[in-house]
């Protein structure tokens, strides 16, 4: 696992809780300046980023007066092979080309596998993206079938699993096997390659407003993209621009669950990844996450799979962008957020993905509807995952639901302590970093710790 | 869907495996997916002739040679987009006229 790494994390532990985070991110040896030359040579970033001054005047129309805030959005399906992950692939490729291995390995059924597979392409390395693709009756669900088909377009060799985690321990075996790189989405390489997306957005916002963004909605997932953009954004002085991950409520839906598998409309940036990674981040496939969400959330934010459709077709007609799924869930919230923020606050989208066949929003309706879930218009809050997607009547009715950060720093704090081992009791360093790993204080932290001991 | 039931030597298949039967998979499943066996498919170069059901050994596209029932030749992509949602299609129309009335009344 060292060898297919590259670094070896046990130099960062300080306890059975406690890790120096920043000299983790920091020990691949690459700046930020060096990160943006191996990402332009990749043909990776610099993307345009649009006002929606359409979908602006149609949040103004029902928004109370003086309200509105103006929405932006990073147009980062015009990335080499369609998404932010190309940031984040074009990192882990170069080192892998640099150490001298002679190929890539991910575990993915995202759009990262293309972006693996594009840079690997470019790179010359071999590259296998192992993908959790059918149900047990080879039923596929059409968006991870045609991220099957761009990793194959790509060259790389795709290995297609029914559902299960064990796809993971697979991985593993295919890592000795090849002696390839493991490029996980989880390394400091990849998590670092997507700061330059946070930054790009500080500084064109800077220069097209005149200030720094109010705030940046992120889809949420396994953590990545709020860790990355979240970074960036600091790292270029936008230190107030509110950070707000958002997911697509799949509550209720088990992720390991073979007949739910086809049951959700998205596969991934829904709260079945995006709750379980934001309190306990080191359950990926790298001994220490890079991507830790919790650090950098002021706002966690779901909406249901009917809005995020409704929004996607909205940015067809009205903004003439056909993009999604993903990147749509933010829009959806940004949507909901604007309608109540002042008109002169911004608000920025920080990425699209490319959509086609199997991805598209009425590829997934009508897979829904074959799988037997009802399709319907009316009050999206009447929707339950898995069973029923309900589709707005009119924009008024996209809300988005704030998830309970507190109750999440909780969930964070006693899976720590339940992995540093029974009995275990926390010093100040280990307080102070779980502090600074949820985005609170040490005093709000030793509350936590104090409620978990009577429990 | 590709119909061909044989492969020649040489020829773009996929094979099938059985990675876990249900009793080696891992523990804490739920029981609609701890029942089911864990199965894999790759593609690659047909190293002989088979017939679909067969066991056949593939170079794949890392050059690793793989092993498995052969499942399908020259395997396609069928995914598609299907109908407009009916849900939908009056979305684009509706909005244009509030976001014109909306400008309209002087914003």
């Amino acid at each position: 696992m060292r060898r297919a790494l590259g670094m070896d994390y046990d130099e960062f532990e300080r306890s059975p809780v406690a890790f120096d985070y920043e000299a983790m991110m920091a020990a691949h040896g690459y700046s930020f300046e060096d990160i943006v030359t191996i990402q332009a040579a990749g043909g990776v970033g610099g993307t345009p980023l649009l006002e929606l001054r359409n979908l602006t005047d149609l949040v103004r129309s029902y928004s109370e007066p003086g309200f509105g805030a103006r929405i932006f959005v990073k147009d980062e399906a015009a990335n080499m092979a369609g998404s932010f992950k190309d940031r984040r692939a074009s990192v882990s490729i170069h080192v892998a080309k640099e150490k001298g291995y002679a190929g890539v390995i991910a575990a993915t059924s995202g759009n990262y596998g293309a972006a693996v597979a594009s840079q690997a392409a470019r790179a010359g390395l071999g590259c296998i993206i192992c993908q959790e693709a059918f149900d047990s009756r080879h039923v596929g669900q059409p968006e991870i079938i045609e991220k099957s088909r761009i990793c194959e377009a790509f060259g790389a060799e795709v290995v297609q699993m029914t559902v299960g985690p064990e796809l993971f321990s697979y991985m593993l075996e295919l890592l000795d096997e090849t002696g390839y790189f493991s490029a996980s989405l989880y390394s400091s390489f990849g998590v670092s390659g997507i700061e330059t997306l946070g930054a790009e957005i500080a500084g064109e916002m800077l220069e097209r407003t005149g200030a720094f963004p109010t705030a940046v909605v992120i889809t949420h997932a396994g953590g990545g993209n709020t860790t990355g953009t979240a970074r960036g954004l600091k790292r270029a002085g936008a230190t107030s621009t509110q950070i707000v991950s958002a997911s697509v409520d799949l509550s209720g839906l088990h992720m390991a669950s073979d007949a739910d598998f086809n049951r959700k409309s998205f596969t991934t940036g829904h709260t079945g990844f995006g709750v379980p990674f934001a309190t306990w981040p080191d359950r990926a496939d790298v001994p220490r996450n890079a991507a830790r969400s919790l650090r950098y959330m002021d706002r966690y934010l779901t909406v249901t799979q009917g809005e995020v459709f409704y929004v996607t077709e909205a940015m067809c007609k009205l903004e003439g962008l056909e993009r999604g799924p993903s990147g749509n869930t933010a829009m959806t919230a940004a949507l909901s957020l604007a309608r109540d923020l002042p008109r002169d606050a911004t608000v920025v989208v920080q990425e699209t993905e490319y959509t086609g066949a199997g991805k598209h929003h009425w590829a997934q309706l009508n897979f829904a509807r074959e799988q037997g879930v009802e399709v319907r218009a009316g009050d999206p809050r009447e929707s339950k995952p898995g069973t029923s997607i309900v589709i707005p009547e009119k924009p008024e009715q996209i809300r988005a639901t704030d998830f309970d950060l507190a109750h999440m720093r909780r969930s964070y704090v006693r899976n720590a302590l339940s992995h540093a081992g029974e009995g275990y009791v926390p010093t100040t360093d280990d307080v102070e970093f779980l502090a600074e790993d949820t985005n609170s204080t040490p005093v709000e932290v030793e509350a936590i710790l104090a409620a978990l001991k009577e429990a | 869907m590709t119909d061909a039931l044989r492969c020649a030597a040489g020829e773009w298949v996929e094979v099938e495996w059985v990675l876990l039967e249900p009793e080696e998979r891992s523990a804490n499943l739920p029981e609609d997916t701890a029942s089911q066996p864990l199965l894999t498919w790759v593609k690659g170069f047909a190293l002989s002739a088979a017939d679909v059901g067969e066991e056949v050994t593939v170079e794949t596209m890392t050059r690793r040679y793989v092993t498995g029932r052969l499942s399908a030749v020259n395997p396609g992509y069928f995914h598609t987009f299907g109908q407009p949602t009916p849900e939908l299609t009056h979305v684009g129309a509706d909005l244009r006229v509030r976001v014109a009335a909306y400008r309209a009344g002087g914003e």
